[in-house]
C-alpha cells in the first residue's frame, strides 16, 4: 500500500455584510463581515440563536446568503450549493451514514471527488490512522462508542482535504472527559495539518481553549473579534465580559481622564485604570471576581450575604450599595462570616472600563 | 480534488434530455400504437413511413400533421447553448424559454386538434377547415414532453432556485406534472361534463337539472317513500363512521389496556382488511343472513317463520362495511390510544382521581383527534365503498352504485354520472377538509423522546365488561364470516346442494396440458394474470412516485409546498368511483387516449394508493436525520447522489411496505377498477363481481379466498424482508475507546 499523506489546502473565508434572512422577517444573520485566516482555527461563540450556526452553514453552503458576499480561497462562492464548495463539515451528531461501514463512510466523499477505487480506500486507511482508528475499517457506526464516532467523523471530513474545515458543536454529545481529551487532538491535528478551521460551540472554556480567533456573536451579529486573551481581559462591552467567564459589572463614574489614564470613583472608592477612549461621565466597570481583594483598608463598603466553601477556594456573594457582586478569594483557611462588613479594593491589573452607566 | 460542477461546460444530465428529446421526436412513434405500449410489432409494420406509427420528424417531412413543424424551434434552441456555463444567464433563459415554449405548444396542438380537426370552433374560425385529425399522443410525443419538462426545469435550476439543485427541481417539476395529469385534468375534465348538453353545447340548466333532481335530494323516506342517494350515502356513512369508531375504540382498549392474553390476534385483525376485497364480507353475508343463507334459514325452520330478505338495504350495508372498516379505526385508534403518556394516568392517579375518572378526565380526552381521525376515515371508506353496495344494497341506492349504473347502465349518462361524482366528491373533500382544519391545530401526542417508565393503568371495571362483551361477540363473528369464506368456496350450491365439492376451484383455476405444453384453461386465470400483472407494474411505480414525494415534502424547502402537499395528498379523499369516471371521461379521447388499455389500470392505482406510498415514507423520513443528507452534500455528492446512496438504502422498511401495500391494494381495489376494466384487461375483483351479477356465488367465493390467500402470502413475505432489514446493532462486538 502506498503512503499516503492528507495534507492540508487551506484557504482563507471571507464574509462581506452578510445576512441571512428566513421567511419574510427572521433575521437570522445580520450583515456581518468575518475574515478567517487560512491555517487559523476560529470559534464561532455565542448563546443559542445568535447565528453562529447559521453562519457556519453559510459557508458550507447548506444555507444561502440573502444579501452580501462570501469568498473561500479568491473565489466568490456566494451561490455555489454545498456540493460544489471545497469545505467539510463535522456534524454534532457526526451524522454517519449507519448503513456504511467505516471505511466507507470515509471514502464516500472520495468517489464524488473523483478519486480511483483503490486510491480512495488508501486516502481513507491514512485519514483514519491520522485519527487513531486503524482496524476498524469494517464496523458500522453502530458498532462504535460515541469518541470513536467523532473520530470517524473528523477522518470522513479531513480526507477531502478541503479548503475550509468546519466543525458544528463537535463536543456537545460527548461526556466531560473525553472532551477535553477530543477538543486537543482537533487542536492538535488542525495545527499539524496547518488546516483552516471554523469551530462553532456555545460553551465559552472550550473556545478559549482551541481557538487562535474567537468571534463573539449576539443577536445576529458580531460583538467582538479577537484573541482569546484579548476577549477575556478586554472585553468591549459588557455582554462580551459577561459572556467570556464570569464578570461583575459595577457602576461608576469616571472623574477625570488623562491621556490613557482614567480615574474613576466607586462609592468614595478612588481607582485608576485605562481610559479605552472613554469621557468623563458614568461608565461600567467589568471585574472578574478573582480580581476583587476582600478586606483592604481602601475600598468600597460591602456585607458578606452568602459564603461557599468549594475546595479550591472560597465563594462570597457581597452586597453593596450598587447590588450584589461576586467574588472568588484563595483563602480557604479564614472564612469571612456572614454578615461582617468589609471594604473590597480591586486588583492592580484586570478591571476594565466598559461604556454605559 | 472537486471540480465545481457551474465551471465545466458539458453537462451530462442536459446532453441526455436534449438526446431524449430528439428520439422521441425523430425517431419514436409520434401516436399512440394501438396494439399496446409493450408490443413492439409496428418496428416491421411499415415504420417509419406508416402514418400510424411515424415519429413526428417523418411526419413533417412527408408533409403531413405540418402543425408538429414549430416544435423543431425548441429542440433546436438548447443546442446553441450546449457549451456556455451554468451560472451564464443566457444559459438559463434558453433552456427556460426552449421547455416552456416546447411543453406548451405540445399540451396546446394536443388539445386543440383533435379527432375531428379543430376542437375549438375558434380555431377553425381563425385557420379556416382543417381536413386532417389526430388520435392519443403515443411514446414520441411522451418523450418530447418530458425532454422539455426536463429542459425547463434545467433551466429553473441553473437560474438558482433550491441552490441550483437540478434534481431537486425536476423531481417537484415532474411530480407537478404527473398529478396535474392524473389527477386535477380528470377531476376538471369531470366538472366540465356535468355541463354539457346532449349535443355538446354547456348550459347550467343540465347541470341544475341534474343536480336538482329528486332523486338525488329527495326526502321521501320522512313520510314513508324513499329518500334521495345523496342522503342515504351521508346517512350510511354517518352511521359506520359511528359504529366503527366505536368498535375500533373497543379493540384498541382491549389491547392496550386489558391483561388479555391473545394481543397477537388481536394484532392480526387490522391485515384482514388489506387483504380483504372489501364486497367479499357482503358475499360471505349472504352465506350467512341471505334468503338461503344458513342462519335465516335454520331461523326460519325452528320459529317457523317465512325468510326474509331483511339484510338487502341499509342493514344489510352497515353490518358489511363495519366489518370491513373497523380494523381500518382499529389501526388508527391503537397508534393514539397507545400514544397517551402514561405518566399522564399516573399523574391524575395521584391527583387522588380513580381509574374511571382518570379514564373519563384524562385519557379519553387525549384521545380525541384520534377519534375524529378514525371517524373520518370510516365516513370516507363508507362513502367510496361500491362493492358492498352493489352485492347488498338492494333498494338502498347510494351515490357510489348509482354512479355506476349511470355510467354502464342503460341510462348511459354521462353528464349524470359527473354530478353524482361531483356530490359525493363534496362529501369526501369535506369531511378531508374537515379533519384537516381540525387535527391541524390540535396535537395530543404526548409520547417523547424521553423514557416514559409507566404501563397504562388497566380499564376501570364498570367498562371492561362491556367492552369485553362487545370485543367477544364481533371477533366471533368476524371469525364466523371469514369462516364461511373458505368453507363457502367448497360448497357445491349454496342452500340448495350443500356437498362438499372442489368444482369452483377446478373452474376457476384448471391447468390442462396440451402438445403445445402447459394451458391454463381455468375461467379465472386470465383475469388472475393481468391482475398480477397490473398489480406488479403499478407498486413500483407507486412507490417510486410517493417515496419521492415524501422526500421532496420532508427534506425540501420551497415555494407553494403546502399547495403541494395538499395536491399530492387528495387523491386520497376521492373515491375510487369518482377516479373511474374521471378518467373515462378524460382518456377516451385525444390527447391522452388509454381507456381500455393496461396503462389506465396501472396510472388509476398509481395514483390511487400513492397517499399512502407518501405517508410512509414521510413517517420513515422524519426518522432520519436532516444532517446526513447535509453531510452527504458537504462531502460533495449532489442531492440525487444523497437521494440515491443514503436516503434509499435507509429506506429499505419503508420501500417495501410500499410496495406490498400498494401491490395488494391494486389486487383488492374495485370501485375505480369496474370503469376501466375491459375485455383485453379484465380484473380479478371486476370479473368476481361478474359472477356474482349472475348468481355464480360458488366461483365468486372460491376466487376470493384465492386471492385472500395469494394476498397473505404476500403480506407474509413482507414481514419475513422487513424483519431482516436491520442496521447493525451492538452485539458481538465490546464497545471500544
Amino acid at each position: 500500500m502506498a503512503q499516503m499523506q492528507i495534507s492540508s489546502k487551506a484557504a482563507p473565508v471571507s464574509f462581506r455584510s452578510v445576512s441571512k434572512v428566513f421567511g419574510k422577517d427572521v433575521v437570522a444573520v445580520d450583515n456581518i463581515d468575518l475574515d478567517v485566516e487560512s491555517g487559523k482555527l476560529v470559534t464561532l461563540l455565542g448563546p443559542s440563536g445568535c447565528g453562529k450556526t447559521t453562519t457556519l452553514r453559510m459557508i458550507a453552503g447548506l444555507e444561502m446568503a440573502t444579501t452580501g458576499q462570501i469568498l473561500i480561497g479568491d473565489k466568490d462562492v456566494t451561490i455555489l450549493p454545498a456540493t460544489d464548495r471545497d469545505v467539510s463539515m463535522v456534524f454534532q451528531s457526526y451524522a454517519l451514514f449507519p448503513h456504511l461501514s467505516v471505511l466507507e463512510n470515509v471514502s464516500y466523499g472520495l468517489g464524488f471527488s473523483g478519486f480511483p477505487k483503490a486510491e480512495a480506500r488508501d486516502r481513507a486507511r491514512a485519514g483514519l490512522d491520522l485519527v487513531g482508528l486503524q482496524g476498524y475499517d469494517d464496523r458500522l457506526p453502530s458498532e462504535l462508542s460515541g469518541g470513536q464516532q467523532q473520530r470517524v467523523a473528523v477522518a470522513r471530513a479531513l480526507v477531502l482535504e478541503p479548503q475550509v474545515l468546519l466543525f458544528d458543536e463537535p463536543l456537545s454529545n460527548l461526556d466531560a472527559k473525553l472532551r477535553r481529551q477530543v477538543r486537543e487532538d482537533i487542536r492538535a491535528i488542525q495545527q499539524d495539518l496547518g488546516l483552516t478551521v471554523v469551530y462553532v460551540t456555545h460553551d465559552q472554556e472550550e473556545a478559549l481553549a482551541v481557538s487562535d480567533e474567537i468571534v463573539v456573536m449576539r443577536n445576529a451579529a458580531v460583538a467582538q473579534t479577537g484573541s482569546p486573551r484579548e476577549l477575556y481581559d478586554a472585553p468591549v462591552d459588557r455582554f462580551v465580559a459577561d459572556f467570556i467567564g464570569e464578570a461583575n459589572i459595577v457602576p461608576c463614574d469616571i472623574v477625570s481622564v488623562d491621556g490613557d489614564l482614567a480615574e474613576i470613583v466607586i462609592d468614595s472608592y478612588r481607582y485608576r485604570l485605562p481610559s479605552r477612549g472613554l469621557t468623563v461621565g458614568p461608565a461600567s466597570l467589568a471585574v472578574r471576581p478573582s480580581r476583587l481583594i476582600i478586606g483592604v483598608e481602601d475600598g468600597f463598603a460591602a456585607t458578606i450575604a452568602k459564603a461557599t466553601y468549594v475546595g479550591i477556594h472560597m465563594e462570597y456573594t457581597l452586597e453593596t450599595a450598587f447590588g450584589s457582586i461576586f467574588a472568588v478569594q484563595e483563602d480557604v483557611d479564614n472564612p469571612l462570616q456572614i454578615g461582617q462588613s468589609v471594604a473590597v479594593g480591586l486588583a492592580s491589573t484586570g478591571p476594565v472600563l466598559i461604556p454605559g452607566g | 480534488m472537486r471540480t465545481s460542477a457551474s465551471e465545466r461546460t458539458v453537462h451530462p444530465v442536459l446532453v441526455f434530455w436534449i438526446l431524449a428529446g430528439w428520439i422521441g421526436f425523430c425517431l419514436l412513434p409520434w401516436y399512440g400504437v394501438e396494439d399496446g405500449f409493450f408490443r413492439f410489432a409496428w418496428l416491421i409494420d411499415g415504420y417509419p413511413f406508416d402514418e400510424d406509427y411515424a415519429p413526428a420528424a417523418f411526419l413533417v417531412a412527408q408533409g403531413e400533421k405540418v402543425w408538429l413543424a414549430p416544435l423543431l424551434l425548441p429542440l433546436i434552441a438548447p443546442l446553441l447553448v450546449l457549451r456556455r456555463r451554468k451560472t451564464d444567464r443566457t444559459h438559463a433563459m434558453v433552456l427556460i424559454l426552449s421547455g416552456a415554449v416546447g411543453f406548451s405548444y405540445l399540451v396546446a396542438q394536443g388539445f386543440g386538434i383533435g379527432i375531428r380537426g379543430f376542437t375549438f370552433d375558434w380555431l377553425t374560425w381563425l385557420f379556416g377547415e382543417l381536413d386532417d385529425r389526430q388520435f392519443g399522443m403515443g411514446v414520441g410525443a411522451m418523450v418530447l414532453a418530458t425532454s422539455f419538462l426536463f429542459l425547463f426545469t434545467q433551466g429553473i435550476a441553473a437560474r438558482g432556485a433550491i441552490n441550483g439543485d437540478v434534481f431537486v427541481v425536476s423531481a417537484i417539476g415532474g411530480v407537478i406534472v404527473v398529478v396535474a395529469i392524473f389527477v386535477f385534468f380528470p377531476i376538471a375534465r369531470m366538472l366540465i361534463s356535468a355541463f354539457i348538453t346532449e349535443d355538446g353545447g354547456y348550459s347550467v340548466n343540465v347541470f341544475a337539472s341534474k343536480f336538482f333532481d329528486d332523486r338525488l335530494w329527495g326526502l321521501g323516506c320522512l313520510r314513508g317513500a324513499r329518500c334521495g342517494v345523496a342522503w342515504n350515502s351521508l346517512f350510511l356513512a354517518i352511521v359506520v363512521g359511528f359504529i366503527t369508531t366505536a368498535l375500533g375504540l373497543v379493540f384498541a382498549l382491549v389491547l392496550t389496556r386489558s391483561g388479555f392474553r391473545f394481543k397477537r390476534g388481536l394484532r392480526a385483525l387490522t391485515v384482514l382488511p388489506i387483504i380483504t376485497p372489501p364486497f367479499v364480507i357482503g358475499l360471505a353475508l349472504i352465506l350467512l343472513f341471505g334468503l338461503s343463507g344458513s342462519v335465516t334459514v335454520a331461523f326460519a325452520d325452528i320459529f317457523g317463520v317465512q325468510p326474509t330478505r331483511w339484510l338487502y338495504g341499509l342493514p344489510g350495508i352497515v353490518i358489511a362495511q363495519t366489518l370491513a372498516f373497523t380494523p381500518i379505526a382499529f389501526l388508527v385508534l391503537i397508534g393514539v390510544v397507545e400514544g397517551v403518556s402514561p405518566s399522564m394516568e399516573e399523574a391524575a392517579q395521584t391527583l387522588r382521581a380513580d381509574k374511571w375518572q382518570t379514564f373519563r378526565t384524562v385519557s379519553l380526552p387525549l384521545m380525541r383527534p384520534g377519534l375524529a381521525n378514525a371517524f373520518l376515515l370510516g365516513f370516507i371508506e363508507s362513502m367510496a365503498d361500491f362493492g358492498n353496495p352493489l352485492v347488498l344494497g338492494g333498494n338502498y341506492d347510494v351515490l357510489s352504485t348509482e354512479i355506476f349504473f349511470a355510467i354502464v347502465g342503460a341510462q348511459y349518462d354521462q353528464g349524470r354520472a359527473a354530478v353524482l361524482a361531483m356530490v359525493l366528491l363534496f362529501f369526501t373533500l369535506s369531511a378531508f377538509y374537515l379533519q384537516r382544519a381540525w387535527l391541524g391545530r390540535k396535537s395530543y401526542t404526548t409520547v417523547t423522546g424521553k423514557g416514559d417508565a409507566g404501563v397504562h393503568p388497566l380499564m376501570p371495571r364498570r367498562l371492561s365488561v362491556p367492552v369485553f362483551t362487545i370485543a367477544a361477540i364481533w371477533g366471533a363473528f368476524t371469525v364466523i364470516v371469514y369462516g364461511m369464506i373458505v368453507y363457502g368456496s367448497f360448497v357445491e350450491l349454496w342452500g340448495v346442494r350443500d356437498a362438499l365439492t372442489f368444482k369452483h376451484y377446478i373452474t376457476a383455476f384448471s391447468i390442462g396440458f396440451t402438445e403445445h405444453g402447459l394451458h391454463w384453461s381455468g375461467a379465472a386465470w386470465d383475469s388472475f394474470f393481468t391482475t398480477i400483472e397490473v398489480a406488479a407494474i403499478a407498486a413500483p411505480l407507486t412507490a417510486a412516485v410517493g417515496l419521492i414525494t415524501a422526500y421532496l415534502l420532508t427534506r425540501q424547502n420551497f415555494a407553494g409546498k403546502n399547495s403541494f402537499e395538499f395536491g399530492t395528498m387528495l387523491s386520497f379523499a376521492i373515491p375510487g368511483t369518482v377516479i373511474g369516471v374521471s378518467y373515462i371521461l378524460a382518456f377516451n379521447v385525444p390527447p391522452i387516449e388509454i381507456t381500455g388499455t393496461g396503462i389506465i389500470l396501472v396510472v388509476s392505482f398509481i395514483f390511487r394508493n400513492m397517499p399512502v406510498g407518501v405517508r410512509a415514507g414521510i413517517a420513515s423520513m422524519s426518522q432520519i436525520d436532516k444532517s446526513l443528507d447535509e453531510s452527504s452534500l458537504t462531502l460533495g455528492a449532489n442531492s440525487w447522489h444523497t437521494f440515491r446512496r443514503v436516503i434509499l438504502p435507509l429506506l429499505r422498511p419503508a420501500i417495501l411496505a410500499a410496495l406490498v401495500f400498494s401491490f395488494v391494494r391494486a389486487m383488492t381495489a374495485i370501485s375505480a377498477v369496474i370503469f376501466l376494466v375491459s375485455a383485453e384487461y379484465d380484473m380479478a375483483t371486476s370479473y368476481i363481481i361478474g359472477r356474482v351479477e349472475n348468481n355464480d356465488y360458488g366461483l365468486a367465493i372460491a376466487y376470493s379466498t384465492t386471492l385472500i390467500f395469494v394476498m397473505l402470502a404476500a403480506v407474509g413475505l413482507l414481514q419475513l424482508l422487513v424483519g431482516r432489514t436491520q442496521i447493525g446493532r451492538r452485539t458481538h462486538f465490546a464497545p471500544g475507546g
